[in-house]
């Protein structure tokens, strides 16, 4: 999946800078585990009598966090599947941010659609009796078609009327946070003999079949992934949401209709935002509360950003944040440092791919234009 | 005051962009400095002005060397810049804008506009500015604004003054005017840097004349040099300055204009009650000075703009409701007037920008999915064809050079079948040997029974090329001529008299 303008040099430059911020940002993690550790902290308070004790006990706080890190992410087969599992809503959701981008749109919509996706899925997961295939066909197709109309809303409102979909889909996310706690008291929705804002879980004949130990819904990801790269860069319609993304006035000069771009890109993005809330809802079998997005659809904005708003970054910006959180349980588990930490560590990697310049200065790097992260147009554009 | 340069280089990573220059100018003389677009002017002049580091070289002030790292310190060494997009601030008045950055306070921190006011009324009385300090910079003509710039320089002593393209806003009458002001100032003492890349202006002018190309100085000369030969210094070979153009055939009405009005989103009335027609085989120039509706003109012909009122016939059929791209499918070719803003997109490729509004033809995609093998053929061809002169096909557009953006372009849209071209601006900031490729281009479309329209505020261009002027002022067309009319009657028609009436020359 050679993106852009497949020259070899206009991508490297740009992954040197995103490898140096991992590591910029596992060192600054390695700082915070030292202060955070109790152990080191009580050796800094005799530093100057045993001052190697300090050292040791900061080296080991640093290996025994990050070891369980990269154990708890990737050390067995049944961690690896944890990682796939919680990257493909992330891989999914952070397709929608990405194509959105490419078209010019900064879509921070993605939890709104998420929520309404899941609640669309779930409705038809957990109420109807439907045959085994069928059951998960109908209630993915609803969870896609509800988060595709949630973020086609704010497509079709800048389409029409110039609303900055900036400000519409922040808005949106409200509204459907709102109906979502809404829906949860109603008896359609609410677990029955419970006070909880729950419902029940999606029936068995709803979910996504396990495969090597994960849900099917993880292979449906990289699928996606594949048709996404296949739309932006083979289809016309993907050549128009490029050309509207790259310069609108040119595009619309060129006879391409600007305002059926903007619905259209917005409509896939919520689409895609919704397949990530199936696979949450008939992968995992969760069950719908107030929380069932969790941080997934803001995740996916920082995923697209670090994935640089390309199909394959996405996809290792998507798993490296899922080796990350299913690491961070882990790591927390095991020897007791936060889980906090990946979170940490995920906002110091993108704080540092969104400053390049700082990479370059501090790794003294040669700039060779390995770009900053300027996909989306400001206000008033 | 005399400035010198001396060996002044300045490099961007591996691009040199100024090489080794070195070039005095004498108290109280226009120095003309000529050379394409990204020869190397702006660089030189932003070094001079504080804007710009030299990587080598000094400058030189009666001999003195100095080192400006800010605007502020070439200012106070008595440099001034006129630059090509005005730095003024429009809701302020004139005196307002002079006092800007250096005012002058009365007790208690009260602003003393009235000693501005003075300053602005001498210097304008000494130099014939004829400026009022008390009116709003937005209410004045270009040109005005242009002397409240100069004004600007000349309040902080400036002995040296550099203008920057200052012709390419004026009509030809205020080009007239500045160059009577440049020669009040020479007179008093003040040497006048002057950049342009227009022969005529340069020797009507200019006492020395130093021509650069690629960042260095070619060679310096008088006046007396004849255009052919700037040119040949200017570009590095003998050009055609004239483009060479049979007699028309002129054939039937393509596009007919039908009482055009088009009302901006202000409510101003941009386009008045235009009607005009142009004939297959010929081209209509549409003089006139930036700013007077040939740009809702134009966006309107091709449907980025819904006209108020009137019709648009091409071949007969009122095509005023459609979009662009039912226009652009009538075999409506479109050079737009900016080609950065609306005429490529240049974070695609070289390859991706020749087909930007061809991609759905059958040709070059499936209805779904494109045809990358017939996409880079296309590429291959056109590249040839039109000399584009770019690393290979997948090069960003907006890695080229002004000429070959231009070129790509124009290759793209004259890849189908035309009758109609509509070409606004075709050589703007276009170096002069693509501008003799363009300008023959549209010639050998005309020749081929094409209907050309074009735009452009310079006047060469229109008498190049046209078959007949219609000039614009106000949004209306104030007459129609031939190429055989004089300069001076066109300048007063840009200017706003209309053929029929004796105008003042300031309408």
């Amino acid at each position: 999946m050679a993106d852009d303008k497949g020259k070899a040099v206009s991508w490297l430059p740009t992954a040197k800078v995103t490898v140096a911020s991992i590591l910029l940002a596992l060192v600054v993690g390695a700082l915070l585990i030292v202060v955070s550790d109790r152990k080191v902290v009580e050796a800094a308070g005799y530093f100057f009598d045993y001052p190697w004790d300090f050292f040791v006990f900061a080296g080991e706080a640093i290996w025994d966090s990050y070891r369980a890190l990269a154990v708890g992410a990737a050390g067995s087969w049944n961690a690896v599947t944890q990682t796939l599992e919680r990257a493909a809503p992330l891989i999914c959701a952070g397709l929608g941010v990405s194509l959105a981008f490419r078209a010019g749109m900064f879509n921070i919509g993605a939890q709104g659609q998420l929520i309404v996706g899941a609640i669309c899925a779930g409705y038809i997961g957990f109420t109807y009796d439907l045959p085994i295939v069928v059951h998960l066909l109908v209630a993915a197709t609803a969870g896609i078609a509800g988060a595709a109309v949630w973020g086609g809303i704010a497509g079709l409102l800048k389409a029409q009327t110039g609303a900055h979909e900036v400000i519409t889909t922040i808005m949106l996310n409200y509204v459907a946070v709102s109906l979502l706690l809404y829906l949860l008291t109603k008896d359609a929705f609410q677990r029955e003999g419970s006070n909880n804002p729950r419902s029940e879980a999606a029936a068995d004949t709803a979910l996504f079949p396990e495969i090597f130990g994960f849900h099917a819904g993880v292979l449906v990801a990289f699928a996606v992934a594949f048709a996404v790269w296949w739309l932006l860069e083979r289809s016309t319609l993907g050549f128009e949401m490029r050309a509207v993304g790259a310069n609108a006035d040119a595009a619309r000069t060129a006879g391409m209709s600007v305002p059926k771009v903007y619905t259209l890109t917005m409509l896939v993005a919520g689409a895609l935002a919704g397949l990530a809330a199936v696979q949450q809802i008939l992968g995992h079998q969760d069950s719908l509360t107030a929380n069932v997005a969790g941080a997934i659809g803001f995740d996916a904005i920082t995923v697209a950003l670090l994935g640089r708003a390309t199909p394959l970054g996405t996809v290792l910006a998507g798993l490296l944040f899922g080796a990350l959180a299913s690491g961070g349980i882990q790591m927390q588990a095991g020897v007791g440092t936060p889980v906090s930490l990946t979170q940490v560590l995920q906002a110091l990697i993108v704080l540092f791919v969104a400053a390049p310049a700082l990479v370059r200065a501090v790794l003294r790097m040669r700039d060779t234009g390995g770009g900053a992260t300027v996909m989306a147009k400001g206000w008033g554009s | 005051m005399e400035l010198e340069i001396r060996g002044l280089t300045k490099r961007f990573g591996s691009f040199v962009a100024n090489d080794d220059i070195s070039l005095t100018i004498e108290p109280g003389e226009i120095h003309c400095l000529l050379g394409e677009n990204g020869a190397g002017k702006s660089t030189l002049m932003n070094m001079l002005y504080g804007l710009l580091d030299p990587t080598s070289g000094e400058i030189l002030l009666d001999g003195e060397p100095v080192h400006f790292t800010t605007p502020g310190d070439a200012i106070n060494a008595g440099i001034g810049m006129v630059h090509q997009h005005f730095m003024l601030v429009p809701v302020f008045t004139v005196a307002e804008n002079v006092m800007l950055g250096r005012e002058q306070t009365r007790g208690l921190g009260m602003l003393d506009r009235g000693k501005a006011a003075e300053l602005v009324r001498e210097l304008s009385a000494r130099y014939g500015l004829d400026v009022d300090p008390e009116a709003m910079v937005e209410d004045l003509p270009v040109g005005v604004q242009q002397r409240v710039e100069i004004i600007k320089a000349l309040a902080n002593e400036a002995q040296v003054l550099i203008l920057d393209e200052p012709t390419a806003v004026l009509t030809p009458q205020e080009i007239d005017e500045l160059m009577e002001i440049m020669r009040s100032l020479k007179e008093q003492g003040t040497s006048i840097v002057f950049i342009t890349h227009k022969l005529r202006e340069v020797k009507a002018i200019g006492d020395r004349i130093t021509v650069i190309r690629r960042g260095k100085v070619v060679g310096t000369t008088a006046p007396g040099a004849s255009e052919p030969e700037l040119a040949e210094m200017m570009v590095g070979r003998a050009v055609k300055l004239q483009v060479e153009k049979p007699e028309p055939t002129v054939g039937e009405p393509v596009l007919d204009v039908r009482n055009m009005t088009v009302i901006d989103a202000r409510g101003h009335t941009v386009v008045d009650d235009i009607s005009f027609q142009a004939r297959a085989g010929e081209v209509l120039g549409i003089a006139g000075v930036q700013g007077n509706g040939q740009t809702e003109l134009i966006k309107s012909l091709m449907g980025l703009v819904k006209p108020d009122a009137g019709q648009i016939l091409i071949d007969g059929k009122d095509v005023s409701k459609q979009g662009p791209r039912e226009t652009l499918e009538q075999g409506i070719g479109y050079i737009p007037e900016d080609r950065s803003h609306d005429g490529y997109v240049g974070g695609f490729t070289v390859r991706e920008n020749l087909v930007l509004d061809l991609y759905k033809h059958d040709e070059f995609s499936n209805g779904l999915a494109l045809r990358l093998d017939a996409i880079a053929d296309n590429a291959r061809e056109r590249i040839e064809e039109f000399d584009i002169r770019t690393e290979d096909m997948d090069s960003l557009v907006s890695s080229l050079s002004g000429g070959n953006q231009q070129k790509v372009v124009l290759a793209r849209e004259f890849s189908r079948p035309l009758k109609l071209l509509i070409a606004s601006q075709p050589t703007r900031g276009v170096d002069v040997g693509s501008i003799e490729f363009i300008h023959k281009r549209i010639i050998g479309e005309r020749d081929r029974g094409t209907a050309v329209v074009i735009v452009s505020t310079e006047l060469d261009e229109i008498y190049a090329l046209s078959d007949r002027i219609a000039v614009m002022y106000a949004g209306r067309i104030v007459g129609t001529v031939t190429p055989d009319t004089p300069r001076e009657e066109i300048g007063l028609m840009m200017a706003g008299a209309s053929t029929e009436q004796e105008g003042s020359h300031r309408g």
